[in-house]
């Protein structure tokens, strides 16, 4: 069987809720059902085949082709399958994901694997603001799962995380882990202000010194952490950047806190 | 059945159904790697008296291991998966988590887990982390040279403990040589232990006793000194029997093992005083495991 595949016609006038498209829920469906779904954006309900060519019929292998950053929360609630994505995906890609993998070869937009439990989103440009992290109203981000950001990511990037990793290559934005409950955050390139701010447990890996750190993260100095080795190797698989040799070493600046929280997460440099 | 000289009788071994685990405990270099492993296995000669079995299977090169560190692993049986737990905890905490450098994982994959850093990572006073690593919880305690990582859990599974084979020669110096070879060969087999000192133990016993407390007591056929007091198993140009004893993953180890031990000792043969092997058995009827000395030999 060959992947499903929906071709965007042309981009969309409005932002469409695309939470229905999940494998799981599109298993078994006849062609002309998956084309019968309702796409909801703006006032009105539009048919799928209304917007979408639709050819293939696996449904654990969607591909949606020439996507727009329009299309919002693709693959929300997803439990397993793949999810390729042509383009840029909207905001809340991969909302409360369950298991399965999702690919975007463009950017991606705000809250992306929030909520996210098990599987993994591979972002190959950038990722909005919240990547991973809670939505308003939510008291954790990401519970699992591993979110790579191959480009940058926004602000807040982090926020509440309880369990999972994300990884940026590129740079990250403001509040970088702010308020994180636990799971690692590692970012190759710099980040914005305020990394860490208010986290309670959790690693934050950080290829650089940040300009301008909490005043409440405390200096533990220099040390040789033999999980690093651990985590580095568990990246190896995911065809990262962070897999190379040059950040496979140990040793590490520690900062602690935030102490403003009496929180006990870490901001780790690597030196 | 004679081998070089030496007679291999004609009994069999009899072994007893355990619950086995292996973890793995790495260090900066071998050598604090085994003082830790060697204190973890240390008393752990019999569930007798010691509630576990344990002794170190092989030391692994720095790219075996999880965190890419020199290592050695270490195999543990018990007759149950409660009893196996309890000792590893505890062996884990007093032995593993005091050596400078150690870190332990676990050496086995399987649904039947039983703890291994979870309840050691109190050790941390609250300071402990938490990580999450392709699936596999560790625990990160710190500790006075830095941190001490402790794999939440390992898995065991059902084994194979109290194969043997008892060695007897024309002197204690001259058995004890052959039991060396012996051991030496069997360092290599996997899945194996000898958790006796040396691999070797002199003590063999037989169940029970004339003094009710004692669940064990001297095997009084296979003692030389006894040989016109009691229904004696020791020839008259026999003044030393020692014995090996050996505890597996599955009976196929084992019978490995016993295979590759008793050519080593056959290898010596009756012209370095190696007269007879036999070994021990309960009668074939406490036993689950017969290993026939003459079958695997063949």
């Amino acid at each position: 069987m060959s992947a499903l595949t929906l071709t965007l016609r042309e981009q969309p006038g409005c932002s469409l809720d695309m939470s229905l498209l999940s494998p799981h829920r599109l298993a078994g469906l006849e062609k002309a059902a998956v084309g019968a779904l309702p796409l909801s954006g703006g006032n009105r309900r539009q048919r799928l085949s209304d917007l979408f060519d639709i050819s293939g019929e696996d449904a654990q292998e969607l591909v949606i082709v020439n996507s727009s950053k329009r299309l919002l929360g693709i693959g929300t609630g997803m439990t397993s399958g793949t999810i390729r994505i042509e383009g840029d995906a909207g905001d809340h890609l991969g909302e409360n994901m369950h298991g399965g993998f999702i690919e975007v070869t463009g950017n991606a937009g705000h809250w992306t694997g929030s909520g996210m439990r098990e599987g993994m989103i591979l972002i190959a440009g950038d990722c909005g603001d919240f990547a991973g992290g809670a939505l308003p109203g939510n008291r954790h981000g990401m519970r699992g799962g591993t979110l790579l950001v191959r480009g940058n990511s926004g602000d807040r990037t982090g926020d509440h995380l309880r369990r999972g990793c994300i990884l940026v290559e590129g740079n990250s934005g403001a509040f970088c882990g702010s308020r994180m409950v636990a799971g690692t955050i590692a970012v190759l390139g710099q980040v914005g202000p305020r990394a860490g701010f208010a986290m309670q447990r959790g690693t934050l890996l950080l290829s650089e010194t940040p300009e301008q750190l909490p005043p409440t993260l405390n200096d533990c100095g220099e040390h040789e952490l033999g999980f690093l080795s651990l985590l580095m190797d568990s990246f190896a698989a995911l065809s990262t950047r962070f897999a190379d040799s040059g950040n496979s070493k140990n040793r590490v600046r520690r900062y602690v806190g935030d102490l403003a929280v009496n929180g006990k997460g870490e901001l780790l440099v690597w030196v | 059945m004679i081998v070089n000289g030496t007679t291999i009788d004609n009994t069999f071994a009899e072994a007893f159904g355990m619950k086995a685990t292996r973890v793995v405990i790495t260090a900066l270099n071998h050598r604090w790697a085994r003082h830790a492993a060697q204190a973890m296995t240390g008393f752990a000669t019999s569930v007798i008296g010691c509630g576990v079995e344990a002794g170190i299977e092989n030391e692994l090169p720095a790219g075996e291991t999880p965190d890419g560190r020199p290592g050695v692993s270490v195999l543990m049986f018990g007759m149950s998966g409660k009893a196996l737990g309890k000792q590893l905890e505890k062996r884990v905490s007093q032995c593993v988590l005091t050596s400078p450098t150690s870190a332990v994982f676990a050496g086995m994959c399987g649904e039947k887990c039983i703890n291994l850093g979870r309840n050691v990572r109190f050790f941390g006073d609250g300071y402990q982390i938490s990580k999450l690593i392709d699936g596999h919880r560790c625990w990160r305690i710190p500790v006075m040279d830095g941190e001490f990582i402790a794999e939440e859990s390992t898995a065991y599974c059902s084994a194979v403990g109290g194969g043997n084979f008892l060695v007897l020669a024309e002197s204690t110096q001259q058995a004890l040589i052959a039991c060396e070879a012996a051991i030496d060969a069997m360092q290599d087999i996997p899945n194996v232990i000898m958790p006796f000192p040396g691999g070797v133990v002199r003590s063999g016993s037989k169940v029970g006793s004339i003094y009710k407390a004692l669940p064990a007591s001297t095997n009084q056929a296979f003692c030389p000194t006894l040989k016109g007091m009691t229904r004696s198993h020791v020839p008259d140009d026999v003044e030393s029997v020692l014995e090996i004893v050996i505890n597996g993953l599955t009976d196929d180890d084992i019978r490995r093992a016993i295979r590759t031990g008793v050519d080593a000792v056959c290898a010596l043969g009756a012209g370095q005083g190696i007269k007879r092997v036999s070994a021990g058995n309960y009668g074939g009827k406490l036993g689950q495991f017969h290993f026939h000395l003459r079958e695997i030999m063949a």
